[in-house]
């Protein structure tokens, strides 16, 4: 059995209102298949599974807000499925008379029958008419711990009807109302002041900067995208991102999390996208496996991220995943960035603007466009040498964009 | 009101309609010398004479045809089959022009053709004579089929339907001939509206024809066990009432389906899938059918009555839904 818990979607978060399942128990569910969604500072947010299996159970309704950490569901695993268990029994009927649980307890263990325990192969999704189910969710009866007296041992209208009016009334708990923009933006502000205060409390930062000469990448850009229809133009961005992605392989001390008390590298490398949101406050989310898309689809992928972080709809592993974070706000006039990392990643790069500069080429003075990259990095983890060395590799990658 | 059999029904309904109306014919097999296979039209060639009661050659293809061909000349033919198995042979005309030529010439023409024929088992016929087939009829757009299973639908439903523009199938359950029952003299208001036979809010249970009296039975014998059932007698199996069924299981939130035709492919699947479409979240429990078994119609006593719909089977099937909740 695994369990599936309130999971941390950065080192600040402490909280999240389960807003929805998106799953039932019997469902089966895949690793990396949404199950719930989750309203955090950072807006409503999709949860994956983690697991292959069958949702067995869950614990924490909707509506409710738990702290990081809490349990809320178990899956049992495909492995563990496969190993037949005893408990294939076929459910308990309780007699006609049988008198309705207690008070508040309706809870299988005290009436001591029935409910289809995990059988081996197959959970039988639990069987409630759909009248019962109707009336369960207009009386917020859960039906999946009601003896069921219909055909079958199905749930049926008279046992959500009988389970209503044995259960305390539903305490007023409408779930709570989605937070306003307003209030969303005053937490996205509470969370961004934390995270950045402990970073910079924390976290000895070392600030690198660098002025690529990025007239070959923009060339080529203007070539390739004079061979595209409108809607495949490549951004120099996404040229920005593969040569960071890139430049990591080269340096992957700066692919790191700081563990508790280490920096721990990391294989893949997920560059984390800064996107500003129109209410104020950004997110980064991860492109994954940034390093081994192609332009197009590290295009296609940063679109689709930049729309749904801007309506809702983010994945659970792209707010926990991103490996490091690149940040540009070179369209916004800004010639150079020096970030603050976000815990516990330990490295930020930024981009400036594109500016033309002269530049002096084998003796010769010409005007180039130029962009400065830089890089704020944590100086636990690496140094300066490090730093100069991925700088330097973004810069050579950019000199040659048709190998991006 | 006054008790009389369907059959005299019936024949109330055949002398009225000859008397009203000259352009109305009756057109069959023994109708006219022998007085009709189940003696609905005895005396009647005596009555209205040759012209208007006129028997046939055995050849269900030609005389309806022959039905078709005079609806459209402006006649108002009323065409007896014997049985809806001998009918199978009237198929091509009955799908391919009766069905069709409204359609097919833009409504230019309409066929006001009124087919009736016996149906159902439960006489030791055996397998060329027993079977239920309307379902093959209500299978088809472009006609109309009914079912009286009331003395009174006997007695008033010809007369709705030579009211209509279109052909009309009326199928009459063998066994009901000499069933006796009350004659409501006015006529009920169309031939589209199911009746609820007996209102009840425990299951519905839907049926037509010959099985009516079946469930209405079974549905005494449930009310022993404190289950009220509400019968529910379709009248018209094409159209379909559905909005009565589903307005019944809206409030019993369970259905059986009575059909003395086969499972499969049955006017009990078809309303069945209407219950899925029209009131799943109604159900409280699995629609379920009861219909006759899946094989030709024996021929031995026990055999038949095993084979066809029986109360007891309604009542362990309404049971099965509704058992536990007792």
């Amino acid at each position: 059995m695994s369990e599936f818990r309130m999971p941390s979607l950065g080192a600040d978060m402490e909280a999240g209102l389960l807003v929805a399942w998106q799953k039932k128990p019997g469902d089966k569910v895949r690793r990396g298949e949404t199950i719930a969604e989750v309203e955090t500072d950072k807006g409503i947010i999709e949860i994956e599974s983690f697991a292959d299996g069958t949702l067995e159970k869950i614990v924490v309704p909707e509506g409710e807000r738990v702290p990081v950490g809490t349990l809320l569901a178990l899956i049992q695993t495909a492995d563990e499925a496969a190993t037949p268990t005893a408990s294939a029994a076929p459910a308990v009927v309780p007699p006609a008379s049988a008198t309705p649980p207690p008070r508040g307890a309706p809870s299988p263990a005290v009436t001591g029958e029935l409910v289809p325990t995990s059988s081996a192969s197959t959970i039988p999704r639990r069987a409630v008419s759909p009248a019962a189910r109707r009336k369960a969710s207009e009386l917020g009866v859960n039906v999946d711990q009601l003896p069921g007296t219909g055909p079958g041992g199905a749930v049926t209208l008279d046992d959500v009807q009988r389970a209503a009016s044995a259960a305390p009334p539903p305490t007023a708990a409408p779930p709570p109302a989605p937070m306003t923009d307003a209030e969303r933006a005053a937490r996205m502000r509470q969370t961004i002041a934390a995270a950045m205060s402990r970073s910079k409390r924390e976290i000895p930062h070392y600030y690198l900067s660098h002025t690529i000469d990025l007239e070959p990448a923009l060339a080529w850009l203007a070539r390739e995208n004079e061979r595209r229809a409108v809607t495949e133009r490549l951004l120099y961005g996404v040229l920005l991102l593969k040569a960071v992605a890139l430049a990591l392989r080269e340096t992957p001390e700066l692919n790191a999390i700081w563990e508790r008390d280490r920096a721990v590298t990391r294989p893949d490398i997920h560059v984390g996208t800064a996107i500003a949101l129109r209410q104020g406050g950004l997110i980064a989310p991860a492109l994954h496996h940034t390093d081994r898309k192609s332009l197009d689809e590290l295009m296609a992928g940063f679109r689709d991220l930049v729309n749904r972080t801007r309506t809702g709809g983010l994945r659970s592993s792209e707010l926990s995943d991103p490996t490091i974070t690149v940040t540009s706000l070179g369209e916004r006039g800004v010639e150079a960035v020096f970030g603050i990392i976000y815990p516990p990643q330990t490295a930020i790069v930024g981009f400036g603007k594109v500016v033309e500069r002269p530049w002096s080429i084998g003796g010769q003075i010409v005007s180039r466009r130029v962009i400065t990259a830089s890089l704020s990095a944590d100086h636990r983890v690496t140094d300066g040498h490090r730093g100069g060395l991925f700088l330097s590799a973004v810069e050579r990658l950019l000199q040659e964009p048709d190998k991006l | 009101m006054s008790r009389i059999t369907y059959r005299e029904a019936v024949k109330a309904g055949l002398r009225e309609a000859l008397i009203g109306d000259p352009h109305v014919f009756l057109m069959g097999e023994d109708v006219g010398r022998y007085g009709g296979a189940y003696a609905c039209s005895k005396g009647f060639l005596e009555e209205f004479g040759p012209e208007r009661i006129r028997d046939t050659p055995l050849c269900e293809s030609t005389f309806v045809g022959a039905g078709i061909g005079a609806a459209l000349g402006g006649m108002r033919p009323i065409v007896e089959v014997m049985t809806v198995n001998f009918s199978l042979l009237a198929l091509d005309q009955i799908v391919n022009n009766a069905a069709t030529l409204r359609h097919m010439s833009g409504g230019q023409f309409s066929v006001p053709l009124v087919v009736r024929m016996a149906t159902g088992g439960g006489r030791q016929l055996a397998a060329q004579h027993s079977h239920s087939l309307e379902v093959w009829y209500a299978h088809v757009p472009g006609i109309q089929v009914v079912a009286p299973a009331t003395v009174t639908d006997a007695r008033h439903m010809l007369g709705l339907a030579l009211r209509e523009p279109d052909p009309v199938f009326i199928f009459e359950h063998a066994l009901l001939y000499p069933m006796e029952g009350e004659l409501d003299e006015s006529p009920p208001a169309d031939l589209l509206h199911a009746a609820i036979r007996r209102p009840g809010n425990d299951v519905t249970v839907v049926t037509y024809g010959g099985s009516l009296w079946k469930c209405l039975q079974a549905a005494e014998t449930l009310a022993k066990s404190g289950v009220e059932a509400e019968v529910i007698d379709l009248r018209s199996l094409r159209p379909l009432d559905m909005p009565t069924v589903l307005a019944s299981v809206a409030r019993t939130h369970r259905a059986v389906i009575v059909d003395e035709g086969w499972k499969t492919c049955s006017l009990a699947a078809e309303i069945s899938a209407g219950i899925m479409e029209g009131g799943f979240y109604d159900l409280d429990a699995p629609v379920a059918r009861v219909c006759s078994i899946e094989a030709p119609m024996p021929y031995a006593k026990h055999l038949e009555d095993a084979a066809l719909p029986q109360p007891e089977g309604i009542v362990s099937a309404v049971m099965n839904l509704v058992g536990r909740h007792v």
